[in-house]
Parts: C-alpha cells; sequence; structure tokens
C-alpha cells in the first residue's frame, strides 16, 4: 500500500503491507534504526517518536495510518556534531547505561516538555493547577520510557537541567 | 500478525456501511490496544477500518450545560481540555491515572470505551477463555484470579472491565452517541453500553455489528464534589485493582465488574444518611469475591469512605 510520511523533514514514499508498524517502517524500510524495538507492545517506550509534534509508541501504530503525518526520530533530533540539548544533558548526567531506552528516552523529553508547556496534567497535577516540572511530575511523566538498567535519578537530574 | 486489508473511511457513515458490509471488519482509531492484541492474534480482523481522521474529535459545549467530547479526540486532549479540568476533573483525573502519556496521546475516546479486558487468560492463547474463543471455558475460576471481578461474574468469565475513563463517564452520567449502518444515530447510556459477562462474555457491549461510536455527551457537571481515586501494584503505568470515581452524588467503581460498576446501593444509602463507611457496606453486600480477589472488598471499601470523604470536602 503506497504511504508517503515526512521523516525527519524530507518526504518519503512507501509501498507497505498494512500490517507493518510505523517503527518497522523507520527501522527495516527506512533504515534509521535509532528507534528500538523493545516490547513491541507499548510497554516500554524504547520506540518513542514524535508524529506531528506528539509522542507516541511507533510499535503500536501502523505506518499507513501514517500517510502525510510528520515524522520525528532520533536521527532529527540532533546530529553527533550538533547535538540537541537534552543529548547534552543526557551526555553530561551519564543518563543511561546501556544506551537502548535513550533514543526513546529523549524523543520522549521533547514531547513531554512540550506538554507541560501546553499545560497537560498528570496524576502528579493538583486539582485545577498549572503543572510545574517537579521532580514526580518528570518521573510520572516519563513513566512510560522504561530504562533496564535504572539510570532513572540521572534522567530526572537531565531533564531538569535542560528544563531549567 | 494475521493479514488484513485496510482502508481510511471517507466519512462516518461511509466507515459503518464498510464495517456492516465487509466480514471481519473491525473499526481502528488509536489502535494502541487493538494492534497489541493482533500481534498476539488475540484480535484477527479480516479488514481495517480507519476512523482516527474522520470529523469526530471535537470537544464543545452543549447547549444545556453539558459538554460533547468526539469519539476520535485522543485522552490526553481530553484530560488536557480546559473546560474538562475545570467542570469535570474526575474525567481528567480518571483519564491521566490510565496507561502512559504516549499511549494517551494515540488512543481515542472511543476505543477508550471498547478496550478488552487484561484477564491473564485472555491474552494467553494456548488456554481456555470464553471471552476470547466462546465455550472453551474460563481458565480464570480455578487460576490467577487476584484482579477478577466481584460484581456481577458467572461461571462464564469473571474479567473486568480495566478502563479508568469509562469509570468517570459512569459516575457523571454521560451517555454515548452511535451511528448505526442504517443511517440512524442513537444514544445510549453509560450504564446499558458495556454487558455483564451472563453467557455470552465475548459480547461486551450493546452495540450491533457496524455500529460506530461518535460522541459521548456529558450532562451539566452534578452539584458536589468529584474526584477520581485508583489503587494499583505499582505508582504509575499499571493496570488498577480497583478505582471509585466520585461525581456528587454518584459514584462508580472500577475493576471491580465486567464493566463500570456503578454504585447505586451505595449511592440510595448515602441519600437516606448513612455514612461513607455504611453506603459503601451496602454496595458490597451484593459482592461475590473468589479467595484471590477476597482483598478487594476492604480496599473497596476504604477506597470509596476516601474518595467520598475527600470528594464532600471538594464540593464544599
Amino acid at each position: 500500500m503506497k504511504t508517503t510520511i515526512n521523516v525527519n523533514g524530507a518526504a518519503r514514499s512507501l509501498d507497505l503491507d498494512p500490517r507493518t508498524t510505523l517503527l518497522d517502517a523507520l527501522r527495516e524500510h527506512l533504515k534509521l534504526t535509532g528507534s528500538k524495538k523493545g516490547c513491541d507492545h507499548g510497554q516500554c517506550g524504547a520506540c518513542t517518536v514524535l508524529v506531528n509534534g506528539v509522542r507516541i509508541n511507533s510499535c503500536l501504530s501502523l505506518a499507513v495510518m501514517h500517510d502525510g503525518d510528520a515524522v520525528t526520530t532520533i536521527e532529527g533530533v540532533g546530529t553527533p556534531e550538533h547535538l540537541h540539548p537534552i543529548q547534552t544533558a543526557f551526555l553530561t548526567h551519564d543518563a543511561y547505561q546501556c544506551g537502548y531506552c535513550t533514543p526513546g528516552q529523549i524523543c520522549s523529553t521533547i514531547g513531554m516538555l512540550s506538554e507541560l508547556a501546553a499545560g497537560t496534567p498528570s496524576q502528579e497535577t493538583p486539582p485545577g493547577a498549572t503543572p510545574v516540572l517537579s521532580d514526580a511530575e518528570i518521573r510520572e511523566r516519563m513513566s512510560g520510557n522504561i530504562c533496564r538498567c535504572s539510570a532513572y535519578p540521572q534522567i530526572v537530574a537531565a531533564i531538569k537541567e535542560v528544563a531549567a | 500478525m494475521k493479514a488484513f486489508t485496510y482502508e481510511r473511511a471517507a466519512d462516518a457513515q461511509a466507515a459503518v456501511t464498510s464495517a456492516v458490509s465487509t466480514p471481519g471488519a473491525r473499526f481502528i482509531a488509536g489502535g494502541t490496544n487493538l494492534l497489541d492484541l493482533m500481534k498476539l492474534e488475540i484480535e484477527t480482523p479480516a479488514h481495517l477500518i480507519d476512523v482516527s481522521r474522520l470529523d469526530l474529535a471535537t470537544i464543545e459545549a452543549t447547549a444545556d450545560g453539558g459538554l460533547r467530547i468526539g469519539a476520535a479526540a485522543s485522552n490526553s486532549a481530553v484530560a488536557a481540555d480546559p473546560q474538562v479540568r475545570a467542570r469535570y476533573p474526575v474525567l481528567s483525573e480518571a483519564i491521566v491515572a490510565g496507561g502512559s502519556p504516549q499511549l494517551r496521546n494515540k488512543a481515542s475516546v472511543g476505543g477508550n470505551l471498547l478496550q478488552r479486558t487484561r484477564c491473564a487468560y485472555f491474552y494467553d492463547t494456548t488456554k481456555p477463555c470464553n471471552k476470547r474463543a466462546p465455550g472453551t471455558g474460563c481458565s480464570a475460576l480455578a487460576g490467577l484470579n487476584r484482579n477478577a471481578a466481584i460484581f456481577g461474574a458467572t461461571d462464564h468469565c469473571i474479567a473486568t472491565h480495566t478502563s479508568d475513563m469509562a469509570v468517570a463517564l459512569t459516575a457523571l452520567g454521560a451517555n454515548v452517541e452511535t451511528l448505526m449502518p442504517s443511517g440512524q444515530a442513537r444514544t445510549l447510556s453509560m450504564l446499558v453500553l458495556h454487558r455483564l459477562p451472563g453467557e455470552t462474555p465475548n459480547i461486551e457491549t450493546c452495540l450491533e455489528p457496524g455500529e460506530l461510536i461518535t460522541t459521548v455527551v456529558l450532562p451539566p457537571p452534578p452539584p458536589g464534589g468529584q474526584i477520581y481515586r485508583k489503587v494499583r501494584d505499582r505508582a504509575s503505568y499499571a493496570g488498577g485493582l480497583a478505582s471509585v470515581a466520585v461525581a456528587g452524588g454518584r459514584v462508580a467503581l472500577g475493576m471491580v465488574a465486567h464493566k463500570p460498576w456503578r454504585a447505586l446501593a451505595l449511592e440510595a444509602a448515602l441519600v437516606a444518611g448513612a455514612s461513607p463507611a455504611e453506603a459503601i457496606a451496602r454496595e458490597l453486600d451484593g459482592a461475590s469475591p473468589l479467595g484471590r480477589n477476597d482483598f478487594k472488598l476492604p480496599l473497596v471499601a476504604r477506597l470509596s469512605v476516601a474518595a467520598i470523604t475527600e470528594a464532600n470536602g471538594r464540593g464544599a
């Protein structure tokens, strides 16, 4: 099935079996292997990408449903020469060990900070209040990204530095 | 995943017409539950009808002071909507108690209502399950049933409905508007949308083949405080063991039955002057725990008392 998705600023035309997830389209068809397949069931967050600026689990979405959408993967966030400030903060704070969850953590952080700026509540937000970036808010809002190496304290520190 | 054909519906009528005329057709919007189940081949639709881009994502006030929420609106959009947060806080609180932010960004309102149970045997295709494979039996009856229903279960199925949002909508007295393949629209109360298991736990709602949920309609907020409280095994991103939604004098319980459980005996007792503890005791008179889930009785009792007390404080 013919599908065109704007990936990291470039229109990419694909001919896909409808079963192809957005994650598999990125990794297997476009060879953008930065987005990782952890659980493949929306439980770990390693596949997190931004679709039209909103973070989603790319493993739980069909690529053919994203015709015309703008997708940003970790490859579109920064380059080794020009790191995104969140990538720099993750390096500074050693916010990983094996690094497998890191692309998802960073894409998720970008989406999370946009949600916070828009006033989207979490279960840590008091009723009716505008959310503020406390440690509890960061942990709750990043709870869809699992880190098997448990670098959570460093991830929280990195996000706090970027958001400050 | 089994092979399927895919179409993007041009409008709601085209979607329902295709759904009723194509064997094995299913609607897909967010897909966060359906695709998970398709990967496990628990769901094996032959045809998917994409309704995610239909003009059904609007959230707007109604003339009578209520709110209309399009079925394709994302869970996140509803939770963050200023009108929802200001006037229906129980709904916003319930939504952010479920899933992860990534899932809520993708999951639709209609899909949240129609999500399937998380019973371990429903997910285990090597085991009998009347919901997944009608007539094969219920493995949970003598199995791992710590999170099973305490209200309205039968020997055919003891699974629970796991939506947080649906519990809040039930407490708010919401209605669901649908479009039938005939082109006729109809309105269903949250009280009747979902069914108890009876002898056919595979039939989970009263929706007819091809019928599409288009809108959730909230009446004006009831007088009094609102709150959603949920207990689970982890602090976040885990299915619930039990939950309570309070909206003024209406109370609904979650993860205790095959459907969101409106606590009518509790509500009647409160009206008659009972304390919250006395009122939830009346509701739990009708409970039938199975042993491993006996703990849900004191859990639901304490949770309900705490939620009703806090809601009363908010409403004062």
